[in-house]
């Protein structure tokens, strides 16, 4: 009984000074929002020898001969700018969440609401306190970039967005320095130095932004935690031998990873483009542009809403409660992928996933119409039959209702459809805390 | 006449969805009086695998922005991109790039 409430008392001392803690790093983060960005790197010098503490540290690595003291010297005057997430914005954003956790290692659980970039540094310190970190929690932009890639010698992307990523690597060119750059989704990562030893720039391979449309980020196209860890660690390779005068072969080759075969594939790449808009020959971009109108997308992972349906067709989250609560007769239509409704769903809907909607599968049209007579025995009103349909955000279920409105009548009866606004999300924020957010 | 030809057709980084999900066909190619070369297996493959949203894919007479084009493990441009006049077990992948993280 001693050892125990020994044990409950040291818990709680323990979740006293983490408060404290968290509390000083809000602190710590609103006063470092307001400094000037960019103002006072340090200038790393050259040094001739190591010291007895980096012997120490970095003996094993030392040993190898393609690095030695040599490289090891070199990495140490090294500077490298990691470019996370996608701050393109014009506020302050990129604060930790919860669902960046999984993925990335850098985050603790204590340190949810910090900016990523202050998050990141207080990691990195508590693993080595030798190397200089620099958070700047700010909005990478076209006036800001230039200015800050300048400082440094190599840099990392690490971004979620195509804007950003255009971004960097045209500020790469502009400043001379190589880029190293990787990217994951669902199962998949890919990973390429740009702007180095001669070799192609991102726009050199992709002078075009993709249409919006084709653009899947982490929040809808999902991604295992570990994928972004693996190429993050090759990430940090590459920088590494570039950094310490080794050289990466990753100048025009592209490294695929398929977590799912668990192959790595090397594709060998074009090579830099004469008529590169911004690295050829006669470049016709000189300084830097607006990346958000030049993709037609945010530079941000969050998802753009749709604006497909006319308020009329539409009712809010507290709309819908309401007309539940009053047990109005009507069917609720989930129409996401069964994976997410294997995630959460409300119980009363009846899911129909999009797809097989826009593709009028016949056995899904026949069970929601049967859905639908049963529940209109509930009333004898001979009106066109109220269906609302949801989603994760409101975006799909605008997709479901324009379908569902183009049907013909005697697939499923005279039937009204409207999408539920903001979909469960607004659910699980507005009405019910208890439902799942993901 | 070109005679019939087997490729491995792979789609990966998320185009492997506009075709099912299925990341890897193996692919016979009838004859036909020209040889087979990108610009045409592009058109076989909208006609023959792709099933819905084909703008997603293709543009034009080429792939969309954002797909790369690879043909044995290689960059099509240094190919002849288009006009790569395909070899019996060619391997053709379309890779749709990644912007996450
Ligand atoms: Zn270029």
């Amino acid at each position: 009984a001693m050892a125990l409430s020994e044990a409950a008392r040291l818990r709680a001392e323990i979740e006293r000074r983490e408060q404290e803690l968290s509390a000083l790093q809000g602190q710590l983060a609103s006063v470092l929002a307001k400094e000037e960005p960019g103002s006072e790197l340090p200038t790393l010098q050259a040094r001739a020898s190591l010291s007895l503490a980096e012997i120490l540290r970095y003996s094993r690595q030392l040993v190898l001969p393609e690095l030695g003291v040599r490289g090891q010297l070199r990495l140490s005057r090294c500077s490298v700018l990691v470019v996370e997430g996608g701050t393109a914005v014009p506020v302050m954003e990129k604060d930790v969440e919860m669902s960046n956790l999984h993925r990335q290692v850098l985050h603790g659980e204590a340190r949810e609401g910090l900016p990523k970039a202050l998050s990141a540094a207080a990691s990195l310190r508590q693993l080595n306190s030798a190397v200089q970190y620099v958070p700047y929690h700010l909005a990478l932009s076209p006036s800001t970039a230039l200015e800050l890639v300048r400082q440094y010698d190599v840099v990392a992307d690490c971004s979620d967005n195509v804007p950003t990523r255009y971004l960097v690597s045209d500020a790469c060119v502009l400043a001379g320095k190589p880029l190293v750059s990787a990217s994951a989704l669902r199962l998949e990562g890919q990973l390429v130095v740009y702007n180095y030893q001669g070799g192609p720039c991102y726009r050199c391979l992709f002078p075009k932004p993709p249409p919006p449309e084709t653009v899947t980020n982490c929040a809808d196209g999902g991604v295992l935690g570990v994928v972004p860890g693996i190429m993050g660690c090759i990430q940090a390779l590459e920088v590494l031998k570039i950094a310490s005068g080794i050289g990466s072969g990753f100048s025009q080759f592209m490294l695929m990873f398929d977590a799912l075969e668990g192959r790595f594939r090397n594709i060998k790449l074009r090579p830099k483009k004469s008529d590169c808009a911004i690295c050829g020959d006669s470049p016709t971009m000189t300084s830097l542009q607006d990346y958000e109108a030049f993709c037609g997308s945010s530079a941000t992972d969050k998802c753009r809403s749709l604006h497909l349906l006319t308020s009329k067709e539409r009712i809010s989250v507290e709309e819908y409660k309401k007309l539940w609560d009053e047990q109005v007769p009507h069917i609720l239509v989930d129409v996401r992928p069964q994976v997410e409704v294997d995630i959460c769903s409300l119980a009363h809907s009846v899911h129909v996933p999009l797809s097989k909607l826009e593709g009028q599968n016949e056995e899904c049209l026949k069970y929601l119409g049967k859905r639908i007579c049963k529940e209109k025995q509930r009333t004898s009103s001979k009106t066109a039959f109220p269906v609302y349909v949801i989603c994760k955000l409101g975006n799909d279920s605008q997709k479901a209702v324009r379908v569902l409105q183009e049907l013909p009548d005697k697939e499923l009866g005279s039937i009204v459809a409207k999408d539920i606004q903001g979909g469960l999300m607004a659910w699980a924020r507005k009405i019910d805390p208890s439902f799942p957010q993901y | 006449m070109a005679a019939p030809m087997s490729l491995v057709v792979e789609f990966g980084g998320g185009a492997e969805l506009l075709f099912d999900g299925i990341k890897k066909h193996q692919v016979t190619l009838p004859c036909q009086p020209e040889p087979w070369d990108i610009r045409n297996l592009l058109k076989w493959i909208k006609q023959n695998l792709l099933k819905e949203r084909p703008e997603l894919f293709i543009q034009g007479d080429t792939v969309r922005p954002g797909i790369l084009v690879l043909i044995n493990d290689a960059d099509w441009e240094l190919m002849g991109e288009l006009d790569y006049k395909l070899q019996n077990q060619d391997n053709v992948v379309f890779i749709s790039t990644l912007h996450g993280g």
